[in-house]
Formats: C-alpha cells, structure tokens, sequence
C-alpha cells in the first residue's frame, strides 16, 4: 500500500504554486495513492541483473556541433510577452 | 574559547562556447538585450533541447585540469524552481553523476603548500539576468540563458579567508589556462558563493554555517569571509547560535548583511532530465580531451626555473596568469635576454598597467617590440635608462624600437672618441671635482658621470663613460 500524506500532498502543491483547498488536498491524495499503488504492481518483476537505466530510449551522445546560430530577432522574441519593456521582458518586481 | 574557520567554495564559471549549451543561440557577452535567444532559450511547448559537444568538451577540460576523474556515464537532471530569470521552471543541470568528482588544486599560503579537494565538477545551463527597479518590476534579458556553465564544489578543506582567497586564484589560473573560459568576475563569467562555519579548536563536528553571496571580487570574497567568521565569533561567544542563513556582503559597509533565513532543505526535485538521453563518455573521447590540455601553471613555473633558470618568485609571478607568461615565452623566443624580459614584464610593464587599469592586450606593446628593444640594450645600442623613453612610446603607440630609436636620435654613443671629447671639456671646467675624486670622494665621480649624461641627453655609454673618466682624470 502506497503511503502518501495529504501534507506531502500540500507541500508539493505548494512546490508546484499550485493553491488548493483542504477537499483538493483530501481528494489528490487519494487519486496519487492509487497511482502509486498502481506503479508499484512493478515491483513484483525481478529485476535481478537488469542495469538501471534513466531513459526510456535506447539512445546515447545525442550531440550537436558548437555553431552559433540566430533564428529569431529580439522583436519575434518580444513579440508573445505579456509585457515588456524597451529590449526586455518585464515581470512584477521578486524583491521587497 | 578559540575556534576554527571551516570554509568552502562554490564557484560558477562560464564556458566560452560559440553556442548555447542546449540551443544554437551566440553565447556571447555584452549583446543588444534578448538578441541572442531562440525559442529553445525562451522555453517554449514544444521545443527540444540538443547537447553542444563543446560544452561537454570544455567540462571535461576543466575537470581534467582540477585533477577530477571523469565519469563514463552521466546525465543531464532537472531541478525545479521558480523564477523570473528562469523562463521553463526548471534549470536543466546534473545531479547525482556529475562529468568530474574527486578533484584536488594546490594553493600556497605563507609559504606551505596545501592540497584543497574538489568534491565535484558539473555542467548546466546559467539563467537570464534580471534587472531590478524601484517601480515594483524587474527586466529580464534571455541572452545569458542557456550559456554552458561548470560548477566547481570545493571541500569544506579551507580553514582561513586568506586560503579561499589562494584557492580562486589559484582554480582562475588553471581555468584560465585551459582556455574553455575568461574567469571576468565583472562580467560574470566568474561568480563565487562562500560557505563558512567555525567550531572550537578540537571539535569533531562542524558548526552551523553561513552563506555569502553577491561577491563581486575576491578581495570581496575574503573582506566579507573576514567579517562572517569574526560575527559568528561573537554571536557564539555571547551564548547565541549561529542560524543557517544566505548573507550578501556589503561592499560599502564592509558588513555582511541578512538576505534570509534557510529553514529546511531546499526541495528542488530533481528527476533524470526526458528531453535528454543519457550521455557515455569512452576513455578514446577521454584521451583526445586530455591530450589538448595545455601546460598548466605549476608545471609551466617548474620549466621557467628548470629550463630559463629563473627564480621561484619570478616563476611564480609570471605565470600566475597566463597571458603575462605567455606574453613572456613569446619575448623570450624573439630572442630578448630571459632575466631582462621577466625584469621589464615585472617591472616597468606591471608598473604601467596597474597605473592605467589595462591588461597586456590592451597595450600596443607586443612580446616582438619588447624582445627587439631588449636585444637594443643587450648590445649595447641604447642604455637601460634609454629604453624607458623607448618603452614609453611603445607601450603607447607601438611599432618598431630599432626605428624609434633612430628616427628619435636615441643611439647610445659609445665611441670613444666623441665620449673622450666630451669628457675631456667637462674635467676642464670641473677642477674642483676631480680634486675631491683624488681625495676619494666617490660622490665626485658621480657628479661627473651626471654631466656627461646630462650634456648627451643619457644618451652616452654609461661604462665606457666611468672607465673613460677614470682614466682622463688619472692622467692629470
């Protein structure tokens, strides 16, 4: 049985800022509950000599050569903010 | 009660790519503002990252140089956090396998030498910078998002202000060496956070320990680790205790000032980064990187006094930094005497640019004009007090000392003849002086010396003049 709280429940919300009521809380930790206890059916496979991996794709060194291009003007970069300022992005002050 | 400093570096440095670590953006310093960013930079749905395999090049150099070892299997980790300079949310970075571990630099303090550890090296990407104004928002400029940029992590392994100070000197060098970045602490390809705890003489455990940020130079580094390890001092000796806490040093104050309080650990929830597969370096793709590992600097100091027979503060001077041992090896391969190119690079060159506030590329001196002009005093073409007036017009307008002293009429006259003529009418209306000479007064003959050159502008062969005067006045 996978073992969530609805503090941890908050406390990721909070991470994510996402605001939600005491019911949400109640309510995701249930629905996250049974995720988890879904994914834990997993478990149950032996996985005694498989190495771990950290991707889905059996793909390694996707590279690409250091050669600097532009593809878009600072207009078409400014273009979809909320809002602006001269040459910059503009965002409600982050210190007091 | 005495107790001890425990002090450790984190140190972001930029990588000098020609593209972005994760778009093919210009990495570059110093552009029109969100001129440099593409959609990848700008994090919108949709777009995929694809690693620069300069950047992981330049990692691995600057590994290598810090006497990391290298791992064969890494990846690429997101940590989450929110803020404006970050426009995805998340900072793509590296976590638990990180390109260099287990590093080590030596530093020199008070004439020991010290080992400090280097707990790890990692690549990532810097964010945006923000500016912020007093009307209640901040600007942000992309183009610094996505420029490649390596953690360095030190050991807790320093234990004075003065050591943090040797041991950024010391990584700046070696970095600076290895080519893959500037290290311009004022333009921020160099930024460094210090970490400092003390505990009494003998205590096992570590104390609770600070953070400084906002250090903008190394003389701030130490100034504010100065200032952190004596209040902690206090506070500990008046029965309080040390909180964790994120301060910045105040550069007029010479304080550190409370940013805030840490309460926790911060939870950045990293995860193995999806948009990235992982990534395997082979010991051939080790080898060819550490093949292009030039010469470093204590090896480069050893050569100098192995090799060009310096001593061990020239050696040490002229390579702690490479353009000014380079700028050396250079004069020296232009055929200029070892001992008098480090002499002049030391002297009047140093001299000049702490003066001026300029670095060697900023001079019009070049490494082939000093050599030439050293050559010009080695044989005997112009004096030692010459070639200040040579180095002056050089070191400002350039070009040829051969032709400056010429064109100038700056040739040391060191026919004896012309040098016997002139003497010979300054013993003649000098009598009293070569009187207190025979009375073995030697500031006589110094006196002489000084009307030779004053009469030939220093233009006049100082030995030949000595031994020329000597001689005129023992035949009378």
């Amino acid at each position: 049985m996978a073992d969530i709280s609805s503090d941890q429940v908050k406390h990721v919300a909070n991470l994510a800022r996402l605001a939600i009521t005491d019911e949400e809380a109640e309510r995701f930790t249930k629905q996250l509950s049974s995720i988890l206890e879904y994914a834990e059916q997993l478990n149950e496979l032996d996985t005694t000599g498989v190495e771990p991996t950290t991707h889905v794709l059996d793909l390694k060194n996707v590279l690409r050569k250091d050669e600097p291009k532009k593809t878009i003007t600072q207009e078409e970069a400014l273009k979809n903010a909320p809002d602006k300022k001269g040459d910059y992005f503009r965002v409600p002050s982050i210190l007091e | 009660m005495n107790f001890e400093t425990i002090i450790g570096l984190e140190v972001h440095v930029e990588l000098k790519t020609a593209s972005k670590i994760f778009s093919p953006s210009p990495n570059a310093f110093g552009a029109a503002p969100n001129t440099n960013v593409n959609p990848i930079d700008l994090g919108y749905p949709g777009v995929l990252p694809v690693l620069n395999e300069e950047a992981v090049n330049f990692a691995m150099k600057a590994a290598m140089a810090l006497n990391c070892q290298i791992a064969t299997d890494t990846k690429f980790d997101r940590k989450n956090y929110f803020y404006p300079d970050n426009p995805k949310a998340y900072q793509i970075s590296q976590f638990d396998q990180p390109i260099g571990e287990h590093g080590w630099i030596e530093i020199e303090v008070g004439g020991k030498t010290k080992r400090i550890g280097i707990t790890r090296l990692h690549l990532e990407e810097d964010a945006g910078k923000l500016t912020h104004g007093d009307d209640g928002y901040s600007l942000v400029d992309f183009n610094r998002q996505g420029t490649p940029l390596i953690e360095i992590v030190s050991e807790p392994d320093m234990r004075s202000p003065e050591e943090a100070y040797a041991y950024l000197e010391k990584l700046k060098n070696i970095i600076q060496y290895t080519g893959v970045s500037d290290c311009k602490m004022e333009e921020g390809s160099l930024r460094c956070d210090a970490n400092l705890s003390i505990r009494p003489i003998g205590q096992e455990e570590f104390g609770v320990k600070t953070e400084l940020k906002n250090l903008n130079s190394f003389a701030f580094v130490q100034k504010g680790l100065e200032f952190e390890e004596k209040r902690q001092e206090k506070v500990l000796l008046s029965g309080g205790e040390i909180l964790q806490e994120t301060r910045r040093y105040d550069e007029k104050t010479k304080e550190t000032i409370l940013m805030r309080v840490k309460e926790g650990s911060d939870d950045y929830r990293y995860f193995p980064e999806p948009d990235l597969v992982p990534l395997y370096i082979d010991e051939e793709w080790k080898e060819r990187i550490r093949g292009e590992i030039p010469e470093l600097p204590d090896k480069r100091k050893k050569r100098f006094i192995d090799e060009l027979g310096l001593s061990e503060y020239d050696a040490a001077n002229l390579t702690g930094a490479k353009e000014m041992a380079d700028f050396f090896e250079a004069t020296v391969e232009y055929g200029a005497d070892v001992k008098q190119a480090s002499n002049w690079l030391m002297g009047e060159i140093s001299g000049y640019m702490n003066k001026h506030q300029k670095e060697l590329h900023d001079l019009a001196l070049t490494p082939e004009s000093l050599g030439k002009m050293i050559k010009l005093i080695e044989d005997g073409t112009i004096s030692s007090k010459i070639a200040k007036k040579v180095f002056a017009e050089l070191v400002d307008k350039g070009g040829d000392p051969e032709k400056i002293v010429k064109e100038k009429g700056l040739v040391q006259i060191s026919d004896e003849g012309q040098l016997k003529e002139i003497i010979t009418g300054i013993l003649d209306v000098n009598e009293q002086s070569i009187i207190d000479y025979k009375n073995g007064k030697d500031r006589a003959l110094g006196f002489l010396v000084g009307q030779v050159m004053k009469q030939t502008k220093g233009q006049a062969n100082p030995p030949m003049v000595n031994k020329i005067l000597k001689e005129e006045m023992d035949k009378r």
